[in-house]
């Protein structure tokens, strides 16, 4: 809009009346249609959104009908009898999602904070290019990688390790129980934690940077450590930022298919072992629904799409809640 | 300039759209994975010595029956075939097209190639996870001379729906009762042990990764990439190797006028040669297809591939039907007909 020039006050005040009218209605127009075109985008996404929803659930009624409550609380999977529950793919999404966060986050916070406080000047541009590379590598890449170099090194090094070490620990021995695969659980949350590494770790880079100098330099000046600064003024300041980090790795850990098809060994099975194998809602999917034949079985594996659907909400949900909380908490 | 921006990417929006699709293979066909390597041989052999393209797509049989449904397909391609009724409710024609064998893959440390030996039962046992280590007294009767290692068992089987899982399952189901009673017979079923794995090549890769692990796969699969294979007793009691000569005999022990639609599974076949787990993978057309043009030159191309793809198929260890069944499946093509009511093959 910088281009449309604006005759000045003097230049043509005889004729100023109907130039000013046809000027007001030119910006008037052109405020109409920006609006009603920003507008029509934002009820583009709300009628994409929707339309999804009643996809989902109109394909989804024959298998909830069918087994009703039963569906997401029995762990059978049976394509000969068409007897179909989604505890075991409910089950996997979680616990992959939950190893992967549980190992991203601390650290890529840990490299967020090593390159915005910590980090010689000269290394922070090579690290943090390579930590956007790795966001770039498509999913399929780290499923061939994880089958083909990552799960023979885990089958034939960490996993007799962990085996060993947690043999005796009651409890533990049951998580960490054999045999060795090299695929299962464990190497796909491995595998998404990986995944989401650059999205925590960049989005926590940015938001950290924003942290004003003066505070931190107000820190320093009365003797905080760069531990107590980072835990005292830079988390404190961009927590919601860091949160929306997490959540968007979150998401993506729910949602990962290819890569995780490759490496959780498929099995429709809920085992106390994280070395076992088992599967997500989206690797479910993936694997079945090309050959998925039978009306209950293919509504079942779009009813597995809806949980999917459902589950994302409530975490989105959850964090927006957190997030209200903090922000509650932060006024008082 | 906003605007004039604006304008340009919407003229271009408009071009993309108006751009004319793709170019239209001459004949279409989906469906099974299985065959897929040797249909994909004979296109382009049948495309050089005519001009005329084929485009198949290998997105699984479930898919392929699908989309003949559907008739978005000349025709759908099938491991599992339809049984009459089925045909009947689709109008559909069915007949098979090429046969391969089904092995059982290994990957046991200090165990070649071939040397393994496993009959039916055992081999239930092992997907049934009722047999556990390689060690077990089962396997040990069976291979009296092998030194088994005492590792556990990796079962690899397939993840997704597939026309040879439906076969190897039938042939567990044939041989052991509680197969039978417990899993049964699908294109998937609910594995009570094991990993899953994508496709044939995923589960060759898995067996090659993992130690201690046996799977099955299309024999091609096991032969390309050089996995060990087990040998297995048949429903004779001899012990037969995976290779064209027992997968034949299999085929010509088989009673393919017993089942409309040539609907034979060649699983636990009598005969002291046979191999036990032997596949014939099936196409499917409709009688009263959409485009009769299409479907005609669809049968020219399976006529060719009967008269001059052997060779080819046996290249890609794939088996060519016997001539008395080719010589049934040419009678069967007459049920196909154009609007007139007249059979769009050219009578040979």
């Amino acid at each position: 809009m910088a281009d449309t020039s604006f005759p000045g006050p003097l230049a043509g005040a005889a004729h100023a009346a109907p130039a000013r009218t046809a000027v007001l209605n030119r910006f008037r127009l052109g405020n109409l249609l920006f609006l009603n075109l920003t507008r029509a985008a934002a009820v583009l996404v709300l009628v994409l959104l929707g339309g999804v929803m009643v996809a989902l659930i109109e394909g989804a009624a024959p298998a909830l009908r069918e087994f009703g409550f039963g569906f997401v609380t029995s762990q059978s999977w049976n394509p000969v009898t068409e007897k179909f529950g989604a505890l075991a793919p409910i089950y996997g999404t979680i616990v992959t999602s939950l190893i992967a966060m549980l190992i991203a986050v601390p650290v890529g916070l840990g490299i967020a904070i090593f390159l915005t406080e910590l980090c010689p000047m000269p290394l922070r541009r090579p690290i943090g290019i390579a930590i956007e590379l790795l966001a770039g590598i498509p999913s399929i890449i780290y499923g061939i990688w994880g089958l083909f170099v990552f799960a023979p090194f885990l089958q034939t090094t960490v996993q007799p390790f962990l085996i060993s070490l947690f043999g005796p620990i009651p409890l533990l021995n049951a998580v960490f129980a054999g045999p060795p695969y090299g695929i299962g659980m464990l190497t796909a949350g491995l595998i998404l934690a990986i995944m989401v590494l650059p999205f925590i770790t960049s989005i926590a880079r940015d938001v950290f940077s924003t942290v004003p100098p003066v505070l931190k330099e107000a820190a320093y000046g009365i003797g905080c450590t760069r531990w107590e600064v980072v835990k005292n003024v830079v988390l404190p300041f961009t927590r919601v930022g860091v949160i929306g980090g997490v959540m968007l790795g979150l998401g993506r850990a729910l949602g990962e298919t290819m890569a995780v098809t490759f490496v959780i060994g498929n099995a429709h099975k809920i085992s106390a072992s994280i070395l076992a194998p088992g599967t997500t809602i989206s690797a479910t999917i993936a694997n079945e629904f090309t050959e998925a034949v039978g009306d209950i079985y293919t509504s079942s594996l779009i009813a597995l799409g809806l949980l999917l659907f459902v589950i994302t909400f409530i975490v989105l949900a959850i964090a927006r809640y957190m997030l209200l909380r903090l922000e509650m908490k932060g006024g008082k | 300039m906003k605007f004039k921006s604006l304008a340009v990417a919407a003229g271009m929006a408009i071009a993309a759209l108006a751009m004319p699709a793709a170019a239209r293979a001459d004949i279409s066909g989906a469906g099974a994975s299985f065959p897929f390597p040797v249909y994909a041989k004979w296109a382009d052999a049948w495309n050089r010595e005519t001009g005329k393209k084929l485009n198949y797509q290998s997105i699984g049989s479930g898919g392929g029956i699908k989309q003949i449904r559907a008739r978005t397909v000349t025709f759908g391609a099938t491991d599992a075939p339809l049984k009459g009724p089925e045909l009947e409710k689709d109008g559909l024609v069915q007949f098979p097209m090429v046969m391969g064998g089904i092995v059982p893959v290994i990957n046991v440390e200090g165990v070649g190639s071939g040397e393994l030996v496993l009959d039916g039962p055992t081999l239930a046992k092992i997907f049934l996870g009722d047999i556990k280590t390689w060690d077990d007294p089962a396997i040990k009767a069976l291979n009296p001379d092998l030194k088994l290692p005492s590792s556990a068992i990796a079962v690899v089987r397939r993840s997704d729906g597939s026309g040879t899982t439906f076969n190897f399952t039938d042939y567990l189901g044939k041989v052991s009762p509680d197969w039978k009673e417990k899993v049964g017979s699908a294109t998937a079923v609910e594995w009570p042990v094991g990993l899953g794995a994508k496709g044939n090549e995923g589960v060759a890769a898995n067996v090659g990764q993992t130690k201690g692990s046996i799977g099955y796969v299309e024999y091609a699969y096991a032969k390309e990439n050089n996995i060990a294979f087990a040998r297995m007793k048949n429903k004779a009691g001899k012990v037969v190797s995976p290779e064209v000569t027992s997968f034949q005999a299999a085929a010509a022990n088989a009673d393919w006028s017993s089942a409309p639609g040539f609907g034979v599974i060649l699983t636990d076949e009598p005969g002291d040669g046979s191999w036990p787990i032997t596949a014939a993978t099936f196409i499917l057309m409709h009688k009263k297809p959409n485009d009769p043009a299409a479907a005609a030159e669809a049968l020219q191309f399976f006529d060719w591939a009967f008269e001059k793809g052997g060779p080819m198929a046996e290249q890609l260890i794939y088996i060519p039907m016997p001539a008395s069944v080719v010589k049934q499946v040419r009678d069967a093509w007459s049920a196909i007909v154009g609007p007139d009511g007249k059979p769009v093959a050219v009578a040979k």
